[in-house]
């Protein structure tokens, strides 16, 4: 032990960074941990009595002693060194918990700064390097932290101390300012969900009590979902942060500030294009719908949104599309409903003939709800006539059977809504496919016509055909 | 420019093409159709002539610039090359309204090609219009409200700065110093990006006062992917200052960035330290830039020291010769010896990718003593990459103690990735055979290695098959037709009579790919017999790959073997049961008769270069490419 304490740790050693099949083929649950650090002596600290041991005026005194030795950040990479210092932090760290919890009046005006110092010490660093092009959210096992022992008494005593009787947000912004937030923002790129999961209380609870602070901590989340959709399609922290925004979002006032409707439409639709999309998808339709039962009028731009993204080649994602399209249309207003049928119904018409099962299936299940129905009943002369040609196409054509029946039924539903079109539109189906084939080759002679104008122009550039 | 806007007006019959029509198709609602048409733009605008396309289409597209981003992307580059369609570089501003609107869309992509296109038609603005047309843009993009826009701005500054009065310049070096300080990270990465090129532009006294405060600014941002975009432009600015400037005005940032806190800005100072080197020269190169290398090749992020590690042979390379030797000895060479067993194995296969080039910058003696026993240990390294990499390089040592000090050792880790489980391995191990030929020999390669290479052909994956034949014809490019009718061509027209259809298909596809190396001779007496043999196999599969293969050795038989032989051999299986091998049988056939009225038609009707062949003949040539093309010619 007193050996193993005493060998400084070689700095080669230290390596907590490969990548991840290396460290795959070695342990199953990879551990990792980034505390950059050049020099490799042994850490001596000297004991303290515990707090409950001294008399209570002293006891001040004794806590901020002890929030100055957990500044000290061990090695965890290196699990031979150090442990005996490191199970005296911990113990450490586990009674500051008790202690912040149960005291009263310790918390000197002192005090604030220390506190945030010794949080800053341990939980700011810079995460380590993940493989992004092989790490697989969904499929991986995510890199735990390999200083969790300790992190996790110093996030625990941090939300403590925030939650604390005593605890005064007018002192505490002089030290919990906005450089402070944008670190603890930063850190919500952390492998480890588990301390994305206390990050996520402590945000929750500093937006919460520090007013001044909500501006500019909505501003930075902006900018972190901003670059996590333009520039690097990576952020383990995503669904966290939606998460506290559902709250926050749902604390708006109303008329909604230009501010929010922007982020509305500038940064939570076009999060929805991103690839690992199923990661947060619940939590980003829950901030959607939120923001619409806030203000109805947010409907239109929401939906047109969502059908400029709509997705191409990726059916799993057109089915989360679908759902949560569905989660819209069930707290839609009528006169919404109106301004926005004819291109959603566009969509789901394409949806309903995709040749994959799970998406088809997906869209015709919008028949199964009352609500959806009653709107399309109620606009059945506009939404017929889209849906109507898909429909008779793949009750004839598509491969599922399970499909087939589920269309019958919707050409049913149809039938019995407004039967004169229905009828109308059965007359006149042969007809308009052969307008539409005509108009196919139009444009293509059209498209011929053009290129040989091209054709002849460049050979007689090139000198070909003597002007 | 008169003559050219009258000839569209001409020949552009406007009646036919109302614009409305040809808008419609741009507006047309499947999303393919549409970006088709955007993509075939210039067509539409050909069609409507000069006039019309400025007057009537551009306005179109700038109002309607809300779509798929997948169409804006093909419009943004289509207008890059806009120029002559607007009625040339006079009216080239008509392009910056759409564009200007492209540049400021969400999507990067987007945005980027805007961006390109606009930096493109820039050069085309006369110095006037860009003063009245493109400074104001840049102006406008720059104070755009969100951050899209004054991104996009960064980007423009650089290509009109040059060709300005001195009042615009002035006004563009605000600007841009705005940008650096934008509160939005984005807008400073992307200002930090251009750093390096809007240096360039500057006039000297400007970089010394401009230049280094942003610089020093964005190399201490809060965001550490700011801090290392300005590592980059720390190459270009050093480049552009005077030696004399670059201990007070880079080296303190420079070195505050090697021991940057984050290790993405550290991974960049190692992969730019070339770049960095040559930029500040062989003084600061001694006294900071060794202890700072030293120091990343020791650093505790595996990322950085691979990206080091990158960097080693360049970097020692590039040392003044007069310490060149004695820095290597006494600082480099003891980090890359503990490199040689780090524990990650991308830092190892890194390192073994460079560390051979160190021998001829060390010389004979130094290279047998302290780098010898380095390649020997990472040839039998755990991680085959590494093996590999030390494998493919072998050249450099070559030249300075020739290979044979280390044959020893290189056959058994040449045979033993010959038969690694990954195929991988196995196909990276081949592709390296036809350059460890060349310098081992061929009596080493015969009694050693070449069994390894007739193995291969029988590996149980076919890409290895496919590979292990590419790799005899590039052996027998080496080592000449003589040795292959010794060596190889027996073994594998005796793989003609396998067991396996897999392995006799290998011998097709061996006489393939050899043929032509062989020459007519080998091809006609020995190879062709087997094949014609061949067609009366019993799987299908053989019988139409002697098809393919018969139309493939065709231009290295003669024309008597062709007749006498080949054809009636074609014919047979033309008739035969097998619908694959039928179509085959007709390819090879019709095929030849296409080389043979292609070259009728070269000939005779002497028709010019290929690119202006009429498009009907040049669509016929059917499955010919043009070199076979020419070969027929030549004979």
């Amino acid at each position: 032990m007193s050996s193993a304490a005493t060998t400084p740790p070689s700095v080669d050693k230290v390596d907590g960074f490969s990548r991840k099949s290396v460290r795959k083929a070695k342990q199953k649950r990879s551990q990792s941990s980034s505390q950059f650090r050049s020099q490799g002596k042994p850490i001596e600290l000297t004991p303290l009595p515990l707090l409950k041991d001294v008399p209570a005026p002293e006891q001040p005194e004794l806590f901020l002693k002890k929030l100055q030795q957990c500044c000290t950040v061990f090695d965890f990479m290196d699990t031979l060194s150090d442990l005996k210092m490191k199970e005296y932090k911990r113990s450490t760290l586990n009674e500051l918990v008790d202690y912040v919890t149960v005291s009263r009046g310790y918390l000197t005006e002192q005090a604030y700064p220390e506190v945030v110092k010794m949080v800053s010490y341990n939980i700011f660093r810079t995460l380590p390097p993940t493989d992004s092009n092989e790490f697989d959210p969904e499929e991986d096992e995510p890199t735990l932290e390999a200083s969790w022992p300790h992190l996790q008494l110093v996030y625990e005593f941090f939300i403590r101390f925030l939650e604390s009787q005593e605890f005064q947000p007018s002192i505490a912004k002089k030290y919990i300012d906005q450089k402070f937030v944008l670190q603890l923002l930063e850190l919500f790129d952390s492998e480890d969900p588990r301390e994305r999961d206390y990050l996520k209380t402590v945000l929750h609870r500093i937006y919460g009590k520090f007013l001044g602070l909500r501006a500019f901590i909505r501003k930075q989340i902006n900018n972190i979902f901003l670059r996590f959709v333009y520039e690097t399609e990576h952020f383990n922290g995503v669904a966290e942060l939606l998460e506290i925004l559902g709250s926050i979002i749902n604390g708006f006032a109303l008329p909604l500030k230009a501010e929010h409707k922007q982020f509305l439409v500038k940064v939570l639709i076009p999060l929805h294009t991103v690839r690992s999309l199923s990661l947060f998808h619940a939590q980003l339709a829950y901030c959607i719908v939120q923001f619409l039962e806030k203000d109805p009028a947010l409907t239109e731009p929401v939906i047109r949104g969502l059908l400029k993204f709509w997705p191409k080649t990726c059916s799993q994602k057109e089915v989360m599309y679908l759902g949560e399209l569905e989660e819209i249309l069930d707290v839609i207003e009528p006169t919404q409903f109106v301004k926005i049928q004819e291109p959603l119904f566009k969509q789901i018409s394409r949806c309903v003939s995709s040749p994959h099962f799970q998406v088809a299936e997906r869209a015709l299940y919008y028949w199964n709800n009352e609500y959806i129905m009653s709107l399309i009943e109620e606009n059945s002369s506009v939404v017929l006539p889209i849906m109507f040609a898909s429909l008779y196409r793949i009750s004839k054509e598509h491969w599922n059977p399970a499909i087939v029946a589920l269309v019958y039924n919707v050409l049913k539903a149809f039938m019995e809504m407004n039967s004169t079109l229905f009828d109308e539109l059965t007359a006149t189906y042969k007809s308009d496919r052969q307008r539409e084939k005509k108009k196919e080759k139009e444009r293509e002679e059209l498209w011929k016509k053009l290129e040989d104008l091209e054709l002849k122009r460049s050979l007689r550039r090139d000198g070909i055909i003597p002007t | 420019m008169q003559h050219k806007s009258k000839m569209a007006g001409a020949d552009g019959d406007d009646s036919l093409y109302p614009i409305a029509v040809l808008i419609d198709e741009l507006r047309n609602e499947d999303v393919q159709l549409r970006l088709n048409s955007i993509k075939k733009l210039s067509t539409i605008a050909l069609a409507l002539g000069v006039e019309r396309t400025r007057t009537e289409l551009l306005p179109f597209l700038t109002d309607t610039i809300y779509d798929e981003d997948e169409v804006l992307l093909a419009l943004a580059e289509q207008l890059g090359n806009f120029t002559m369609l607007v009625g040339g570089p006079e009216y080239v501003h008509c392009l910056l309204p759409p564009l200007e609107s492209l540049a400021t869309v969400e999507e990067t992509v987007v945005r980027d090609k805007a961006v390109e296109s606009l930096r493109k038609i820039s050069q085309e603005h006369s110095p006037v219009d860009l003063e009245v047309h493109f400074e104001p843009l840049v102006k406008r993009l720059a104070s755009g409200d969100w951050f899209t826009s004054r991104t996009s701005a960064c980007g423009l500054f650089s290509v009109c700065y040059p060709r300005v009065s001195s009042t615009v310049k002035a006004e563009i070096r605000q600007h841009f110093r705005t940008l650096c300080s934008d509160d939005t990270p984005m807008v400073r990465r992307a200002a930090a990006s251009k750093l390096g090129e809007f240096a360039k532009v500057l006039e000297l006294d400007y970089v010394k006062s401009d230049i280094i405060s942003l610089f020093t600014a964005l190399a201490s941002d809060e965001q550490d992917s700011v801090r290392l975009l300005a590592v980059e432009a720390c190459v270009s600015i050093a480049t552009l200052l005077p030696q004399e400037d670059l201990e007070t005005l880079v080296m303190p940032t420079l070195r505050q960035a090697a021991e940057d806190k984050s290790w993405r800005v550290r991974y960049m100072v190692a992969d730019k330290f070339s770049e960095l080197q040559k930029a500040v020269g062989p003084e600061i190169t001694k006294n900071d830039l060794v202890p700072a290398f030293q120091n990343l090749l020791k650093d505790c992020e595996a990322e950085v020291r691979a990206a080091a590690a990158n960097k080693v042979k360049e970097f020692c390379e590039n040392l003044p010769e007069d310490s060149r030797e004695t820095i290597i000895m006494t600082h480099i060479l003891p980090c890359v010896k503990e490199l040689v067993s780090d524990t990650n194995q991308h830092v190892k296969s890194a390192l073994a990718s460079v560390i051979m080039g160190l021998s001829t910058i060390l010389g004979k003696d130094n290279t047998v003593e302290h780098l010898l026993p380095l390649f020997l240990a990472q040839l039998k390294d755990e991680c085959p990459e590494v093996r590999l990499n030390i494998i493919s390089n072998l050249d450099c040592v070559n030249e300075v103690i020739g290979i044979r000090q280390l044959s020893q050792s290189l056959l058994p880790a040449i045979v033993e990735l010959a038969e690694d489980a990954k195929w991988r391995v196995r196909l990276a191990i081949i592709e390296y055979m036809p350059l460890l030929a060349g310098q081992l020999g061929v009596e080493f390669f015969d009694e050693k290695l070449n069994t390894l290479c007739m193995a291969w052909l029988i590996d149980h994956v076919y890409a290895i098959r496919e590979a292990a034949t590419c790799n005899l014809m590039k052996l027998v490019e080496k080592f000449g037709a003589e040795w292959a009718q010794n060596t190889i061509v027996p073994k594998v027209l005796g793989m003609a009579n396998d067991p396996n259809y897999l392995h006799r298909m290998t011998t097709l596809f061996c006489i393939n790919a050899l043929s032509e190396v062989c020459g007519q001779d080998i091809t006609t007496k020995q190879m062709l017999p087997v094949v014609l043999k061949m067609s009366n196999d019993q799987v299908a599969n053989v019988r139409f790959n002697v098809a393919k293969s018969l139309q493939k050795i065709g231009p290295v038989l003669d024309s008597n073997a062709l007749q006498t032989e080949v054809k009636p051999v074609l014919e047979k299986l033309d008739t035969d049961t097998d619908m694959d091998v039928k179509y085959f049988a007709q390819e090879a056939i019709s095929g030849k008769y296409t080389t043979l009225s292609i070259f009728f038609l070269y000939e005779v009707a002497s028709l010019g270069p290929r690119s202006k062949w009429p498009i009907l003949y040049v669509s016929e040539r059917s499955t010919m490419c043009p070199a076979e093309c020419v070969s027929q010619c030549e004979r």
